[in-house]
């Protein structure tokens, strides 16, 4: 996972293994809001509005502020499945917010029944080339 | 029409020293000021060991402002150099450690003062009528101290400071239509900036000290006006012997003088022993977190709030979205309660059931986050409507029904194991006791005008308990 600046705010972009990728639907009645259909801080981009949290060109990577929409804590990544101090005995891997501990699965999802009452924000981001990305800009213009 | 101005006339062969104070005091109320506030300031003779918080706090005001100007000398309100200027302070500063670990450590021992002196009102019953002022302006004080220690948290810019401040700010965010434009204009930016930096060292050293001076000195006015309480909670000013003084009082000075010295004392030495030898308190007083500088993209695995302010951050991460079911249920028994069991007039009842309504209205729609802020600021507000809650027809403890001591002794253990799991990473388990500690906490407060008033009360004596020594 790679960690970069963006409005003086922490955005995750995660390249998620297949068995990342696969471990999503079991969340699905597990997260508050599976299809990010609520409105959001940042309006969620259209092709953010899936499963996956992703574009289509690149399904597996996840772009994401890294800022919990409870009290704006920077959740840490806890992406070792399994029982795990603090987290739930079910856990597929995903992010843990330190500071009142809301969980988000590997899409950025919140789990239901934790503070923190919305998905992660997706900024508006577009592929460059295969290996370059941009945050804050895609077709439809500058955020 | 005051009396026209006369000179004191003293025998030429008086000291100087009398001669300079007649000078003075015809000019200014210099004697009447002291025997006022202090010098024949006649108190209750039975004051215990509680009675020295007071006088530890003013101590600890001064230490601190003092400690704090020195600070302000070599410290720089930068958010590219504010780290590197405390480390310089402690490291390259002569003596620059003593004044930094002063601040610091004064900064909780400050709070412990503050909540042992709460807790003395607490127990005798010293918010209750004739003090109500004094204690609405010592809670206004308490509210100031928050606002400075969670102000001053922020100057040494380390990896608390800022994660610490985004999520205290970030609270205001929870309000409902105004929040979150109410955090950004707080923080001056759109995340913690040096912006937030400046206007927060504003507040801490001249903003909220004023604020906080002026409350001080309300206090201690109101507290020599009406006169202070005693274990006994007796009014000892009803008792008046010939000298024209109560038979059970005694002036301030020299008998509290040297009282408070000997408080001092001891206090000093605490004071100096945490200083000299541990200064961090286990990461209790300096967390170890907070001499890391403040990195804006990550925030650090474990992250709390410094000692004081536990108990209510408890309360706010107790509330969860399950939780706010059992809320609902609250309210709803207690206004039931209140029509059952309260002597309110008919209209006061209709009132607060058409405000409960609201809330109830308010907690189906509004997410557990906004309810969180409530309740964590509800448990701070709660404290100020003390004076109208307590309805005990004897103030002290001594005097009230021996389950009453029990019922403080729960809220006592509720409130420190709220301060306690406010230190720890949330568990299930831990959630679930700060819950319960949430209901116990507010039931205290809110069904205090029923519990306060039952019992069987126990005589309360005409003279205060007193064995010369």
């Amino acid at each position: 996972m790679k960690v970069v600046e963006w409005r003086g705010k922490p955005v995750w972009i995660l390249r998620r293994t297949p068995e990342m990728l696969a471990s999503l639907p079991k969340n699905d009645n597990l997260v508050a809001d599976p299809k990010s259909e609520k409105p959001y801080q940042m309006d969620t981009p259209d092709y953010a509005k899936n499963e996956t949290r992703s574009r289509a060109e690149h399904k597996d990577v996840l772009v994401a502020v890294g800022i919990c929409s409870h009290l704006g804590c920077s959740p840490s990544s806890r992406f070792a499945e399994g029982p795990q101090p603090n987290l739930p005995d079910d856990w597929h891997g995903g992010f843990l917010c330190p500071c009142h501990g809301s969980t988000f699965d590997l899409a950025g999802r919140v789990f239901k029944n934790k503070p923190a009452p919305a998905n992660l924000d997706v900024p508006p981001y577009m592929y460059l080339s295969d290996s370059r990305i941009i945050i804050g800009k895609d077709e439809k213009g500058e955020a | 029409m005051g009396t026209a101005f006369k000179e004191t006339k003293l025998p030429a062969d008086a000291p100087k020293s009398q001669k300079a104070l007649a000078w003075v005091d015809d000019r200014f109320p210099l004697s009447k000021l002291w025997n006022d506030q202090w010098g024949k300031y006649y108190a209750p003779k039975n004051f215990n060991v509680w009675y020295i918080f007071g006088s530890l706090a003013m101590l600890i005001l001064v230490l601190q402002i003092v400690t704090g100007i020195f600070l302000t000398m070599h410290y720089k309100p930068d958010a590219n150099l504010a780290f590197g200027s405390v480390e310089y302070i402690m490291r390259e500063v002569p003596w620059g450690w003593l004044v930094r670990y002063m601040h610091s450590t004064g900064a909780s021992m400050f709070f412990i003062v503050v909540y042992l002196h709460m807790t003395r009102a607490l127990l005798y019953g010293s918010y209750r009528k004739p003090r109500e002022l004094i204690w609405l302006f010592g809670f206004a004080t308490f509210l100031c101290l928050m606002a400075e220690a969670f102000f001053g948290y922020l100057l040494p810019w380390g990896q608390m400071s800022y994660w610490g401040a985004q999520v205290i700010v970030n609270l205001f965010s929870a309000i409902p239509v105004i929040g979150p434009d109410l955090s950004l204009w707080i923080r001056g930016d759109y995340v913690v900036s040096d912006a937030t930096l400046n206007r927060f060292f504003a507040f801490h050293v001249i903003a909220i000290p004023l604020v906080l001076l002026g409350l001080v000195a309300a206090h201690l006015i109101a507290l020599h006006e009406v006169g202070s309480n005693n274990p006994d909670g007796i009014e000892v000013k009803e008792n008046v012997g010939p000298d024209g003084h109560g038979v059970d009082m005694i002036p301030s000075h020299p008998y509290y003088t040297t009282k408070d010295l000997f408080g001092v004392s001891v206090f000093l030495f605490i004071y100096s022993a945490v200083i000299f030898f541990a200064p961090e308190m286990g990461g209790y007083f300096l967390e170890y977190n907070n001499f890391l500088p403040a990195d804006s993209m990550k925030t650090p695995p474990h992250i709390a709030p410094t000692w004081y302010f536990t108990p209510f951050y408890s309360v706010l991460r107790a509330t969860t979205s399950d939780f706010m079911w059992v809320v609902m249920a609250g309210v709803a028994a207690y206004v039931v309660f209140i029509w059952l069991r309260s002597r309110l007039s008919y209209k006061t009842k209709i009132v607060i059931t058409a405000i409960a309504v609201v809330l109830e209205i308010g907690m189906l729609f509004l997410e557990a986050k906004v309810w969180g802020v409530v309740l964590f600021g509800s448990s701070v507000v709660i404290l100020a409507l003390l004076p109208w809650l307590d309805h005990s027809p004897v103030k002290s403890i001594r005097y009230r029904p021996d389950w009453h001591k029990y019922v403080y002794l729960v809220f006592a253990i509720a409130f420190v194991a709220l301060g306690y799991l406010g230190t720890q990473l949330p568990t299930p388990a831990y959630t679930l006791i700060a819950q319960a500690c949430t209901l116990i906490y507010f039931s205290f407060f809110l069904l205090m005008p029923w519990w306060s008033a039952s019992g069987r009360f126990k005589a309360v004596p005409n003279r205060v308990t007193f064995t010369p020594h």
